[in-house]
């Protein structure tokens, strides 16, 4: 019984992780249909501008959590927002209208590029922000001992669900969106800048990931290649949930997230192998995730 | 049966190739080695290609082929190199049977994600096993060919590079024909208009699955050579930025020819000599600028080049 409420509680934690990972990978694609390699060196940026950030405010005296929280948010805001808005400006406008793997490939390109400009700035020492875990504390669930930063990190994925969700279905921005998804060419006609939209929506993306990114620093050590290990955890949630699909995002995630808490409290030597396994067992079944649009084939 | 000018042109380079080996230095041998292998493990990717499919994920077949190699000759006691290789190509093809099932009914990304799902899981397989030495692989064993030992250093590599060019040309020679084939032309068709190639009395299920299980079965060719010529196999040949290395020079050389996977992956095998000694924190960079550059100016690879100069004189 123990071990199920460790499943559970570890299980919920991965997965709000996952989500957050996420969600900018599959408002991209939604939108765009842009499968954004890149997303991991979004990620990685962000965590790496958040540990800086971070190292320099306990470096110089200061010791609020809040003020550590507000320079995470901030740092990782800024770096995605700016980096977001070169790659979308510079390089996507080029090549739009181009096959979706052919979008797939320039992102890897993205991704090749943003790796080593990584290691030009940081260098190839590990950061590490442990501070904010650490002044959270412990918090005991019985005989089980959870971190309250891993909580906060719970909490701030369902805020960001809950935000994306409000802003696609409640508000005129995300409702042109949504007429952007169900027929581009369409709301083209009716007045709507698709290219702004485009603009604001891979801003958005990118600055998902850093956030991501940044709200991780303080749990993990920050090395290069960070970035290439997440990407492929964050396909794996959004191609389970059906791509473009917040819902789906979700879902996926806690799916996945079940699945690898299972696996470490049972079968730890499977830990990797359970998240794609789960991704393959999903997709045979439904070939467009679980929350996928299937798209009529065009002769 | 008479040779055509590209087969005469095949011969002929591998000829002069292997004569080359007798007088180039140690390190050179290897290199062209390694860039044989990786090209016939990209040539598993124009395939694809060609049928408009872009896998990442074909370093599961390289690393089916490399761990063959290495576990035939520690858990069977066989040392002969062509026997290792038709072992890893054995295991490849069945592997690819079963998968080719499940993944040729996707297209586009799915089929991207859902391959390399699947060497993730591979990787995740191998970097669990400890009795394989987990993330650092092991040794592959000394090997023979047809009973003779090739001895150690020089003349080993040496061996196994006029053993790569063999197989190389058989590979060559053999997918120059297959693309031009009913099954090879049908998959240029596919990737144009899948439903007007079914609507033509072929069945597109069929073509994708056959040319998916021969591009595995030259893939594992190329991670046995690897095997053999590095002397080593470790999990990361499952790894997902390896099959990206792929896809990568399949779009330097482009579809064109089947020498193109050839010229894109020796020029990519001698510039990472270089460039990973001379600037080991801009590699990747430098990667994915030409991927760029090549994506936007040169879209079918460098092979394009040759064509064009071709035109124009003529």
């Amino acid at each position: 019984m123990l071990t199920v409420w460790a499943i559970l509680i570890d299980g919920f934690i991965y997965a709000s992780w996952l989500f957050l990972v996420a969600a900018g990978l599959t408002v991209i694609y939604g939108v765009m249909r842009i499968l954004n390699m890149a997303h991991g060196s979004l990620y990685a940026l962000g965590a790496y501008a958040a540990a800086s950030a971070l190292g320099w405010y306990y470096a110089g005296g200061g010791d609020q959590l809040i003020m550590a929280f507000v320079i995470i948010a901030a740092s990782a805001i800024m770096v995605g927002a700016l980096t977001g808005l070169v790659i979308e400006r510079g390089l996507l406008r080029l090549m739009y209208g181009r096959d979706e793997v052919l979008m797939l490939i320039v992102t890897f390109a993205v991704l090749l590029i943003l790796e080593d400009v990584i290691k030009l700035i940081w260098g190839t020492t590990p950061y590490s922000a442990y501070q904010p875990y650490a002044a959270m504390g412990r918090i005991n669930i019985d005989v089980l001992t959870v971190s309250g930063y891993d909580l906060m990190v719970l909490a701030v994925s369902l805020v960001i669900g809950v935000g994306l969700w409000f802003w696609l279905e409640r508000t005129k921005v995300g409702k042109i969106l949504r007429s952007i998804i169900h027929d581009r060419e369409v709301s083209e006609a009716m007045g709507v800048n698709v290219r702004r939209m485009f603009t604001i929506t891979f801003m958005i993306g990118a600055t998902l990931g850093a956030i991501a990114g940044g709200i991780t620093a303080p749990i993990i050590s920050v090395v290069p290649g960070l970035g290439v290990e997440v990407i492929v955890m964050a396909f794996a949630v959004v191609v389970t949930g059906g791509l473009g699909s917040i819902t789906g995002a979700a879902v996926g995630a806690v799916i996945v997230g079940l699945a690898r808490a299972t696996s470490i409290h049972t079968m730890p030597e499977l830990e990797l192998f359970i998240i794609y396994a789960v991704m393959a067992t999903v997709l045979i079944f439904r070939p467009n995730g679980l929350f996928g649009q299937v798209i009529a084939r065009k002769i | 049966m008479t040779l055509e000018k590209t087969e005469v042109s095949l011969i002929g380079v591998a000829v002069a190739l292997a004569l080359l080996s007798l007088v180039a230095p140690n390190w050179l041998i290897f290199t062209t080695t390694l860039a044989i292998s990786t090209a016939l493990v990209v040539m598993g990717v124009v395939m694809l290609m060609r049928a408009g499919l872009v896998s990442f994920g074909q370093g599961l077949f390289y690393c089916l082929g490399g761990y063959a190699v290495g576990l035939g000759g520690r858990f069977f006691g066989i040392t002969d190199a062509l026997l290792l290789i038709v072992l890893g190509v054995a295991v490849t093809v069945g592997v690819a049977m079963i998968l080719g099932l499940l993944v040729t009914r996707y297209r586009e990304i799915f089929f991207a994600m859902l391959s390399l799902a699947f060497s993730m899981i591979l990787y995740g397989v191998l970097v669990k096993s400890h009795g394989l030495g987990s993330t650092d692989g092991f040794g592959v064993v000394d090997w023979t060919i047809l009973g003779f030992l090739p001895g150690s250093g020089e003349s080993s590599s040496r061996i196994a590079l006029l053993m790569a060019l063999a197989l190389a040309l058989g590979v060559a020679l053999f997918l120059n024909r297959y693309f031009r084939s009913s099954i090879g032309l049908a998959c240029e068709a596919i990737r144009e208009n899948e439903v007007r190639v079914e609507y033509m009395g072929i069945s597109r299920k069929q073509v994708l699955y056959i040319n998916y299980v021969i591009a595995a079965a030259v893939g594992s060719i190329g991670g046995s050579l690897t095997a053999l010529a590095a002397g080593h196999v470790d999990p990361t040949m499952a790894y997902w930025t390896v099959s990206g290395e792929f896809v990568f020079i399949a779009i330097l050389g482009g579809t064109g020819h089947v020498a193109a996977p050839f010229i894109a992956a020796l020029i990519f095998t001698l510039v990472r000599t270089y460039a990973i000694e001379l600037a080991p924190n801009a590699w990747q960079m430098i990667l994915g600028i030409v991927l760029l550059l090549i994506i936007l100016f040169l879209p079918k690879g460098i092979w394009s080049l040759f064509t064009r100069k071709k035109r124009v004189a003529s």
